[in-house]
């Protein structure tokens, strides 16, 4: 009998038979938190508004129907705004642009900054240097600023409201996602793959990502945030969708002056977009807390 | 032979008396620590002994009324000069902690404020607890108390702050610390771990003194049966939360009756390489996965149906020495713990398959290697052996391609090699194979073992595509890991597993050399000697050659051929292992070997037999 | 450290610079005439000729840059397109307004977020940390114009009339001289900021209340105010710093969106007309400044973190 049998260590009781993978293990923990669940609901049930509000809308949101400013009636259940438009009807069309322009602005920035941030702290050095202090004049600017820059050259125009945004978010993430995988790019595991020749792509995509998905979902759910109030900032500015067309930001802006003898034309949106931002915080804040319990052996 | 329940003596000469203490998670009421019984009266040092997870350093801090947040004491007595210090009100456990009872922290470099100055730190600890002295007095004490530990008793040494000390200065000043308020207590929570072993003799002898000196009551936790041979005068040996033997010194390293202090004192390398070293199969249960009979029952090699059932109370076998086993009457049949006799080692043949030759490395602007030469034989294992910062882990990189800010030749065979890894022969990479330090750092957390060992096996072996699973089972099975093991996580898995983990796929690429980079250090000793065995087996299988690098003087004796000794970036000494350790030539190798704390050393030096 | 700080000054510097060419870059995008575009479709031939000459724009692109950022560099912001005026004397009261305003936040917002980081990370997990912490998540998630018009509602207009919902300043005065107008701007920034500052100062408090040497502290009998204020806020507060640095720049951005809710006499409200206006000189002239304001902030925080931490403190570099 060899020593290496005889040395062979039975396993321990493994604390759950069967492991479940480990997404559907943080999304079960993540949705056991009590503010995840609220987070969710309040998120769903926006998403139905803008989704399938504008099936439900009784009139046109450009269409005049009542006299400016009027308050609740049987034609329009909140008034209308200050052009005679149905209050209610404007606000079910509006959501649509803020929550596009918002996910393509956060999937556009996220993903730029993945890259970047992967790169900077996996090849180090001069590229380092370089990305990071091209992040550093991108972060110089405000968000909003940037935007507000962009716009003042290029006109309103969606894209580059989009590109902006997604673009003004790149470097954050970077550096987040930066500083998750030093961490990391200092671990043995890197070192072995080093050491046994893997390719440095292999090295960034296989053995790097896997372990920053955690920092990603978390800055996804913060940008997604930040996009939501950044582009609804904008039109509530003037200066993103424009009229006439139906934008919750756009309405808040149309509006305000009228805010004492029509406040839903405010409220209507401004609620809608604090539901939204509050419910996508709430989540991401509960997955960052699971995930924080689970890195810590908790 | 008497019942377990002890009345102990009586409270004005016992400085500490633990009785029956249980602490447990808040959480759900999982037992971390149970039934613990502690007597040390002034004036000597009890060892409380246990690997990684025992719960010592939880019974340690219940000395001061302290459970770290998520558990709390929930029964049993914690008597400090006959006072309950569970009774205490808020106000009298401050006066305890630092007054009368004082800790000595594992790791003085995290436990030392980074943000204040070392002088600060100090006077503190006297304005809490003398606080009607004036300031000219504490003054004073506090550069008495540095003078005690041997430090410089300066307003520039007083005005520095902790990252600007050695590490072996920072534990000094913890230690003046500790008996800065002339404590009754002192509860050293394994404070030499991280020393070299020079520095580590120096902080012991300190510590030591200090008790003598002051007729303090000592708690010494630690890992390191070694350290507690030499220092305690009883010993107390905890596994998964149970003391499950305690007694004098001599008895418990003569005539430890417990199954797993038998075990246990086994694992542990003999630096005069008179027996071979055993490993403890399997791991401790952890706290909510503890069966309900003995803990050790699993593992144990002695258990009976009785042992299944209920967890065996303590029975006094000699004066003073308890044993929580029902089997403690037979388990001394076993012949002696300390035994005699060596097994063989494969012999190696002259063919140099790995060699360095003039290697001058540096780190940045430094440098930390001077003028290297050594040479692995095929089938051969040499150590390299080095304190910290001694150069011996660049060394090892620059080996593997890993550091290449060198100079110099490495060489596979005949074939000189590139710096870089990346640079050099897909044979090259695939015929060195290093082992990293921590096991858990080594292997991509988000990757199963099956994964892991698969990539390797189709970075090297690009035809076993086919049968890759069979091929990953093969190479667990090598490493004495059941196939199981492949679908599973490292985080799921021992450490001593996961060090096998991180064998299996060095093998599976076929290597002729191992670099075994410090591969048991972060490891218990009773899985450090089965990592140890399983090595030995491997070379005597596969011809392997293995480069051995350790901090760790008596852990070679075991299982190396030829020792090149290192410091200060240079090798002082070279030579067959009986021979370096019989007749040392380097002044810095027979400093090693004197400072080396043994069990062998500890009890002869005192007269005892074992 | 003196070392560290040059290197941190010269990457300021380098910083601003490059920030000067992308702000730059922007007017080089106006499609066509630059002085056309700025001008509008109605001005006569005459006014493009001069606005062409003084923005050197028949010259080449990096005589252009090079005439514009000596101005900068010399205090000439150049002439505003919309109003003729010159740059500087169109904005300096609108900075100095904006200053007071975010300095007005900033002395309320800072001591108030520690204290709060700090008292949440004290009673972790007790009634008060949960809804703390539940309030600061809320407010964090919400865009700073949502928090305006809430406070609007509330306290301006339709629920009780405490406070003017518009920031008027006669011509001529400055903020300082009407403090009723100041109240919700600044309110507003307060509730924007606080929630970030607040929840990074608990963050970094909780892990260090469970470092060794807080444990230590605690070991060593010290009471439970000096383990706190002692021991544990100092090695806590670096990452507050280096957010609060973050937010007081993110104030500057902030203004733009809460001077435009409450039509307050800043830059921001200035920033987003001389926008709506494609005032290209004055838009160059606020986004630089508010670039510079950031680049000094940060380089603040990394000389407070530098004071605050004897390792950065006494190290040779």
């Amino acid at each position: 009998m060899s020593a290496t049998t005889a040395t062979a260590e039975p396993f321990a009781p493994a604390p759950e038979p069967v492991r479940r993978g480990r997404a559907a293990t943080l999304a079960r923990a993540t949705l056991g938190q009590s503010r995840a669940k609220v987070g969710l609901v309040i998120f769903v049930l926006i998403l139905v508004i803008v989704i399938f509000g504008p099936l439900f809308a009784p009139h046109s949101p450009t269409e005049f129907v009542a006299a400016p400013n009027s308050g609740s009636s049987s034609h329009a259940l909140f008034g209308a705004d200050s052009l005679g438009r149905d209050v209610w009807s404007r606000f079910l069309y509006g959501g649509r642009s803020i929550l596009g322009l918002a996910l393509a602005a956060t999937i556009i920035g996220v993903g730029l900054g993945l890259v970047i941030g992967l790169s900077a702290a996996y090849l180090g050095g001069l590229v380092d240097e370089v990305l990071m202090r091209i992040a550093d004049v991108f972060m110089a600017f405000p968000q909003i600023v940037l935007a507000l820059l962009l716009v003042s050259a290029f006109g309103p125009k969606l894209w580059l409201i989009v590109l902006t945004v997604g673009i003004s978010h790149a470097p954050r993430v970077a550096r987040v996602i930066r500083g998750a995988a030093q961490q990391l790019v200092e671990r043995d595991f890197v070192k072995a793959a080093e050491a046994v020749g893997e390719p440095r792509r292999r090295v960034i995509f296989g053995e790097l990502l896997p372990n920053v998905t955690s920092p990603l979902m978390v800055e996804t759910g913060l940008r997604l945030t930040y996009s939501i109030g950044l582009i609804a900032a904008i039109s509530f500015l003037g200066l993103g969708i424009q009229p006439p067309h139906a934008d919750w930001g756009l309405m808040i802006n149309e509006n305000r002056l009228s805010l004492i003898v029509q406040p839903w034309g405010v409220m209507l949106p401004v609620i809608a977009i604090a539901l939204l931002t509050i419910s996508t915080g709430l989540m991401t804040d509960s997955y960052a807390r699971v995930v924080i319990g689970i890195d810590r052996g908790e | 032979m008497t019942t377990s329940t002890e009345p102990g003596p009586p409270a004005s000469t016992g400085a500490v008396q633990v009785r029956n203490l249980r602490i447990e998670l808040v959480r759900d009421g999982t037992d971390v620590v149970d039934g613990i019984v502690i007597d040390v009266v002034a004036g000597e040092v009890l060892g409380l002994v246990g690997e990684s997870g025992s719960g010592k350093t939880t019974v340690g801090m219940a000395l001061m009324g302290y459970t770290r947040p998520g558990g709390h004491v929930v029964g049993g007595d914690v008597l400090i000069d006959g006072h309950d210090v569970r009774k205490m009100a808020l106000g009298e456990l401050r006066r305890l902690r630092g007054g009368t009872v004082a800790y000595i922290p594992q790791d003085p470099g995290t436990a030392l404020n980074p943000a204040l100055r070392i002088g600060r730190q100090l006077s503190e600890m006297l304005e809490a607890h003398m606080g009607s002295t004036g300031e000219q007095e504490r003054d004073a004490r506090v550069r008495e108390a540095l003078e005690e530990v041997a430090l410089p008793a300066t307003d520039d040494f007083l005005k520095r702050y902790s990252h600007q000390l050695s590490g072996g200065q920072q534990q000094r000043v913890a230690i003046a610390m500790a008996f800065a308020c002339r404590p009754h207590v002192i509860v050293c929570d394994e404070p030499t771990t991280g020393l070299d072993v020079t520095t580590q003799a120096r902080v012991l002898q300190t510590i030591r003194e200090l008790c003598q000196d002051h007729q303090v009551a000592a708690l010494y936790v630690s890992h390191d049966l070694a350290v507690v041979a030499e220092l305690a005068d009883k010993v107390a040996v905890m596994y998964a939360g149970r003391i499950v033997e305690r007694g004098p010194r001599e008895v418990m390293f003569s005539q430890p009756r417990h199954p797993y202090t038998r075990r246990l004192l086994r694992a542990v390398p003999d630096l005069e390489g008179k027996r071979p070293i055993e490993g403890i199969p399997g791991h401790a249960p952890l706290p909510g996965h503890r069966p309900q009979g003995c803990f050790f029952e699993p593992r144990c090699l002695h258990a009976v149906a009785r042992c299944r059932e209920t967890f065996p109370e303590a029975v006094q076998y000699e004066p003073g020495h308890w044993v929580c086993c029902y089997r403690a009457d037979d388990t001394p049949k076993d012949g002696p713990v300390l035994a005699s006799g060596r097994g063989e080692a494969p012999a190696s043949s002259g063919e140099v398959v790995l060699s360095a030759e003039k290697l001058d490395a540096r780190y940045l602007r430094r440098q930390t290697l001077f003028d290297i030469n050594l040479a692995v034989a095929r089938n051969e294992c040499l150590a390299l052996v080095g304190e910290s910062g001694s150069g011996k882990t660049t060394l090892a990189r620059c080996i593997s391609g890993l550091h290449h800010t060198y100079t110099g030749t490495v060489k596979l065979g005949e074939a000189a090699l590139a710096q870089r890894a990346r640079q050099r022969s897909a044979e090259a990479r695939q015929r060195i194979q290093y082992i990293f330090q921590n096991p858990y750092a080594s292997l991509n957390p988000r990757r199963t073992i099956g994964q892991t060992i698969a990539r390797q096996l189709a970075l090297f072996d690009p035809g076993s595509g086919r049968d890759r699973g069979a091929r990953v089972e093969q190479c667990l099975e090598r490493v004495a890991l059941s196939a199981r093991a492949a679908d599973r996580y490292p985080d799921q898995l021992s450490g001593g597993e996961r060090q096998r983990v991180a064998i299996a796929r060095a093998l599976a690429a076929e290597p002729w050399v191992l670099v075994c980079d410090e591969i048991t250090s972060a490891l218990d000793v009773s899985v450090q000697a089965a990592i140890v065995e399983l090595l030995a087996e491997l070379r005597k299988q596969t011809g392997l050659s293995i480069l051995f690098i350790t901090h760790n003087l008596a852990l070679i004796r075991t299982i190396a051929d030829r020792v090149s000794v290192m410091t200060g970036g240079r090798i002082v000494e070279t030579g067959r292992i009986n021979e370096v350790f019989e007749a040392p030539k380097a002044d810095y190798t027979r400093q090693l070997l004197a400072n080396t704390p043994t069990i062998e050393a500890a009890l002869g030096h005192n007269g005892h037999g074992a | 450290m003196s070392k560290f700080l040059i290197r941190r000054i010269i990457f300021g510097i380098l910083t601003l610079f490059l920030v000067s060419i992308v702000v730059f870059a922007a007017t080089q995008a106006l499609p066509g005439n630059a002085a056309r575009a700025i001008l509008g479709r109605s001005a006569t031939p005459e006014r493009v000729a001069a606005l062409t000459a003084q923005l050197h724009l028949n010259q080449s692109v990096a005589s252009q840059y090079g005439h514009w950022l000596g101005g900068v560099l010399s205090g000439n912001l150049g002439i505003s397109a919309a109003t003729q005026q010159s740059v500087a004397h169109l904005i300096a009261g609108r900075l100095a307004n904006s200053a007071f305003l975010v300095l007005v936040a900033a002395i309320v917002a800072l001591p108030l977020s520690i204290g709060l980081g700090v008292w949440m990370a004290v009673k972790r997990d007790r009634p008060a940390d949960h809804v703390l912490s539940m309030t600061t998540l809320v407010l964090a998630a919400l865009p700073e114009f949502v928090i305006g018009i809430v406070l609007v509602v509330l306290l301006a207009t339709n629920v009780a009339h405490v406070f003017p919902a518009v920031s008027l300043v006669p011509p001529g005065e400055h903020a300082w001289d009407e403090p009723s107008v100041v109240v919700l701007p600044a309110a507003t920034l307060v509730i924007a900021v606080t929630p970030y500052i607040s929840r990074i100062m608990r963050a970094s408090m909780v892990e260090v209340l469970e470092s060794d040497y807080v444990t230590m502290a605690r070991l060593k009998g010290l009471s439970n105010r000096v383990v706190i204020w002692r021991h544990a806020v100092p090695n806590a507060i670096v990452p507050a710093i280096q957010v609060s640095a973050l937010q007081l720049a993110y104030m500057a951005g902030g203004v733009v969106v809460i001077e435009f809710v409450f039509s307050y006499p800043g830059m921001g409200a200035q920033l987003v007309d001389s926008v709506a206006n494609r005032d290209v000189p004055v838009v160059q002239a606020l986004t630089i400044i508010i670039a510079a304001v950031y680049v000094i902030l940060n380089l603040l925080a990394d000389l407070a973190t530098i004071l605050v931490t004897p390792r950065l403190r006494t190290a040779g570099r």
